[in-house]
């Protein structure tokens, strides 16, 4: 019964950490925007903390490059499992209009393995919502 | 026999209802902000899903140290539900917190050991108004023992209504709460992302949270201590500081803990002062 509920409650408490692989801050103040009153994320048990130590999803914003694929790695390896991640925007997708610069590698799935894919230039906070929520099924998904 | 029942059921009902209170709080501070805010059963959610998580540790310290903070967070609770004695209370309580420092001084981050050092500043600023308010409650009933204090005739807010607000700091920064929320807070988003409780995550991070919950309920019952007469007159007491509690977090910005020392020694300590001159001098 108590193995139940730990496991109905990690869909009902994702903690997210968002990481900005520089990007335009166009994603950002969208992923923001969602922890705002107007969109409240708070209602389904979403809090953004600073550290992976504590996060379930990580959100990763805009263009790879060799420089901070390192950090992302980093980050991504400090996250203790379960844990989902995903990239939003062009950038974090595939490197957006970016992609042909000689300092970016492409989308976030080229350093770790990314959960769901919220397109958008910049991506609407209701498809960011709607990402998470999708990444909560890989959390259901281990309920086996 | 009666302390041991009593006792047991302070371990068991505490931090039932300190999670309750963690989710109400959150709840009432999120209509204060004009959201929804989250379920009340929300802080049971995340400490559920906490447990579900893997052990990640960076040594030995943070498991025994979180252990050993809810341990005495716990026994605390029980000797004070058990109508022990409050001199005994409080030395529990207080290695409870310091093991908690040490937990997030075993690592070398530097976030974990900012967060250490001032959530020690944090002990060291209210562990000396706690024992005051016992020194005072000592002063007016004659005893330490707990028991004896409930047999005490009136409330004691009538004869230490400025040690009331005295403990009222006390629980504003054992909350963590503004003004005095900088060795960490519940939103961990801020300056040095979630101080003394960096480092520690997964279960660990559920344990501390449930020793927090203990620790509330603590405070509330010290509180409570104040209108112990009635039943209607604790619930008033502790519904109308713990809100009040609430605005003030809500109102206040973060200040620094060499504002927090000399505030809240300056006005804690004179208005213990007024108070005892006073109960001597009527």
């Amino acid at each position: 019964m108590f193995k139940k509920f730990i496991e109905n409650s990690r869909a009902k408490s994702p903690w997210i950490m968002h990481f900005d692989c520089g990007s335009c801050n166009g994603c950002d103040i969208e992923v923001l925007a969602c922890l705002t009153p107007l969109y409240d994320v708070e209602r389904f048990g979403i809090v953004n903390v600073g550290n992976p130590k504590h996060a379930d999803v990580l959100l990763v914003t805009g263009t790879v490059n060799p420089r901070n694929a390192k950090v992302l790695r980093n980050i991504y390896d400090q996250m203790p499992d379960p844990k989902g991640v995903i990239a939003i925007g062009a950038c974090g997708l595939s490197g957006g209009v970016f992609r042909e610069c000689y300092n970016v590698l492409g989308g976030v799935d080229k350093v770790i393995p990314v959960d769901v894919y919220v397109p958008g230039c910049p991506a609407k906070p209701e498809a960011i919502i709607d990402g998470v929520v999708t990444a909560l099924a890989k959390f259901e998904g281990l309920k086996g | 026999m009666k302390t041991i029942i009593l006792m047991i059921l302070g371990i068991v009902i505490a931090p039932i209802l300190g999670g309750l209170i963690a989710g109400i709080d959150r709840r009432v501070t999120a209509r204060l902000q004009s959201r929804f805010g989250p379920p009340i059963l929300q802080p049971f959610y995340d400490v559920a899903k906490l447990f579900g998580k893997d052990k990640v540790v960076s040594n030995f310290w943070q498991v025994f140290c979180s252990w050993v903070y809810l341990i005495a967070a716990a026994l605390s609770v029980a000797l004070l539900f058990g109508q022990t004695d409050l001199l005994l209370v409080f030395f529990v309580q207080a290695i409870g917190a310091v093991f908690l420092v040490m937990g997030g001084l075993s690592t070398p981050s530097p976030y974990s050991q900012v967060g250490a050092q001032r959530e020690l500043i944090q002990v060291l600023t209210y562990e000396p108004l706690i024992i005051l308010v016992f020194a005072s409650i000592f002063m007016v009933t004659g005893s330490f023992r707990i028991d004896e204090i409930l047999a005490y005739k009136q409330p004691l807010l009538i004869q230490l209504p400025l040690m009331f607000v005295v403990l009222g700091y006390a629980l504003t920064i054992k909350l963590r709460k503004s003004p005095f929320d900088f060795s960490t807070s519940h939103h961990g988003h801020q300056e040095i992302v979630k101080g003394v409780l960096t480092e520690f995550s997964g279960p660990y991070l559920g344990i501390i949270e449930i020793a927090h919950w203990y620790e509330t309920i603590f405070i509330l019952g010290i509180c409570a201590l104040f209108w112990h007469t009635s039943l209607v007159g604790v619930i008033l007491l502790l519904v109308s500081t713990y809100f009040a509690e609430l605005i003030i977090d809500n109102t206040m910005a973060r200040m620094t803990w060499r504002w927090m020392l000399k505030y809240v020694w300056s006005i804690g300590l004179a208005m213990s002062f007024v108070n005892l001159i006073w109960l001597y001098a009527g």
